[in-house]
């Protein structure tokens, strides 16, 4: 896999808003490969919105180079005729318009791409029922839970087929019932479409269950301090690898040394 | 604190305080509390707007007037939404004009008239320019404003889904979004607009000021509070009818 392409690469991004002084984000490198499920843990207020709109274009990195699939022309094979986009972005909040009824703002990607609005009304009503919200099609967001208005948010991205899915704590907002059946519902969307996608998250059982690759960003100015390889055995709940990786995870994002040694340990470029 | 009152109440209680206004000035002016030569008794506006009616003025007047109403509140309300719009989303454009504005600003729509008389003439042209600019400034300022204080959350959520550039902000964000604070902007500029439609032609193109200004020449005190009543009337219609166009528009903020 660390040979390929990768579909997306932050190359030693640094991050400034009050030009250098200080730096939000620094030394960050990250590939992602097609096909990953990239979880990003850190604690609050570390960096992980601003490297996901880094990664998204919204925010120019001050330092170091952003590579995103549009950029790269062997990430596009297979798009049907600009009828989706490269990437999409799930914001930390919801971020709805509130002049546009749920299903508008689900269609607020798909505009521009050339459809007609039948295509883009079938669209979105399919995103609307993958996150079970198909009866609140013509209501408006204020109308909405901040739950259901995170799972608006969440078809909003769902709907423009993007290859890279950035999604920031989109399951935060809701019930466990819910929250699970829509982590089950990304992971078949996931396994079918082969999408990227990187899941930033607070809660490394959510992080285990979802992901094929942790990585942690902590510190100040933030840089990626650990990374875990996810297989299988760490996946069952409650068996020892998935409580060692849990214990790992702890500790890396409270900035101390991993406790768990080398193996998955990451220090040089993958 | 007294229990809110019912929508009924409300409007009989309006209706109350109408008819003790009324009631009050028509006996206060036969009591002779009023002169009757300085202010006409309400009971004799009717036959005073009956005579207007028949002699035809009151229906050309009104017709003179809305047309330099919606003329001027046109070119006013456009251009002022317009350049207050583009001023709210593009800074350079916005610091380029700030001196201008700063100077214009505090000059009244009424001091232009010499202007207008000089440019346009007594007609038509002359008091739409007049009523034109006092519209103008409250939609500049109520588009600004609204432009402003745009979510720029908004702006980044438009990137990420393809609408970035400039065309796409302003119909994807700017446009709906400041929606609310345009069309405060333009509702206060349609009762604006009636005052300066007076003003406008109180120097003597045609229409209700004019009519107006001929009648208390003549001391003709009740066709003045008959085309007062007019005016009244006409605000009350306009701003009415505004009232649906900004439910439909605005339909998302019930
Ligand atoms: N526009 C800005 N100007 C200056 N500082 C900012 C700006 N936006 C964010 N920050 C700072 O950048 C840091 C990282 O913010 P960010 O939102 O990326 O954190 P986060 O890891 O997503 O946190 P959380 O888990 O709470 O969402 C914070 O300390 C925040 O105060
Ligand atoms: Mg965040």
């Amino acid at each position: 896999m660390s040979d390929a392409t990768p579909l997306a690469r932050l190359d030693d991004v640094g991050l400034s808003h009050d030009g250098g002084e200080t730096f939000i984000l620094r030394h960050v490198s990250l590939n992602l490969h097609k096909g990953e499920f990239v979880a990003l843990l850190g604690p609050s207020g570390v960096g992980k919105s601003t490297l996901l709109r880094v990664l998204m274009g919204l925010s120019k990195p001050s330092e170091g180079t952003v590579t995103g699939p549009t950029d790269d022309g062997g990430a596009a094979e297979g798009r049907s005729a600009g009828k989706r986009r490269a990437q999409a972005l799930v914001f930390q909040d919801a971020r709805l318009m509130p002049w546009r009824s749920v299903l508008r703002n689900v269609a607020f990607g798909l505009e521009g791409l050339g459809l007609n609005r039948q295509e883009k009304r079938e669209r979105a009503l399919d995103a609307l029922r993958l996150v079970g919200l198909e009866e609140a099609a013509d209501r408006w967001p204020k109308r909405l839970s901040g739950g259901q208005r995170q799972r608006v948010g969440v078809a909003r991205a769902l709907t423009v087929d993007p290859d890279l899915l950035l999604m920031d704590e989109p399951f935060g907002a809701l019930d466990p019932i819910t929250r699970n059946s829509l982590q089950d519902e990304l992971l078949r969307i996931w396994q079918q479409t082969h999408k990227t996608v990187l899941f930033v998250t607070h809660d490394i059982e959510e992080a285990l269950k979802l992901a094929t690759r942790i990585v942690v960003l902590s510190g100040s100015p933030a840089g990626i301090t650990g990374e875990l390889t996810i297989g299988a055995e760490q996946k069952t709940p409650d068996s020892p690898a998935f409580r060692m990786y849990a214990a790992r995870l702890r500790a890396m994002i409270a900035g101390e040394a991993d406790p768990g040694g080398a193996p998955y340990w990451r220090s040089a470029e993958i | 604190m007294k229990a809110a009152l019912s929508r009924r109440q409300r409007v009989a209680l309006s209706g109350l305080g109408l008819v003790v206004f009324f009631g009050g000035w028509e006996a206060a002016v036969r009591t002779g509390l009023l002169p009757s030569g300085m202010v006409p008794a309400p009971s004799s506006l009717w036959q005073a707007w009956l005579d207007e009616v028949h002699g035809g003025f009151w229906q050309q007047a009104i017709l003179d007037s809305l047309s330099h109403y919606a003329l001027g509140l046109l070119f006013g309300s456009v251009l002022g939404a317009l350049i207050g719009l583009l001023c709210g989303m593009v800074p350079v454009l916005d610091a380029f004009l700030a001196g201008i504005v700063h100077l214009l600003r505090p000059v009244p729509g009424l001091a232009w008239v010499p202007f207008a008389i000089l440019w346009f003439g007594l007609n038509t042209s002359g008091a739409t320019f007049v009523i034109a600019i006092s519209v103008f400034w409250i939609n500049f300022y109520a588009a600004y404003a609204a432009v402003r204080s745009v979510d720029p959350e908004l702006y980044e959520l438009a990137s990420a889904f393809g609408h970035g550039s400039f065309l796409g902000r302003l119909f994807k964000v700017v446009l709906p979004a400041s929606a609310p604070g345009v069309m405060a902007g333009l509702r206060t500029g349609l009762g604006q607009g009636w005052m300066s439609v007076v003003a406008a032609e109180l120097f003597g193109v045609p229409g209700i000021g004019a009519r107006m200004m001929q009648a208390s020449s003549l001391l003709a005190t009740d066709v003045v509070v008959v085309y007062m009543l007019t005016m009244a009337l006409l605000y009350a219609v306009t701003d009415f009818l505004f009232g649906f166009v900004r439910l439909r528009v605005l339909r998302w903020q019930a």
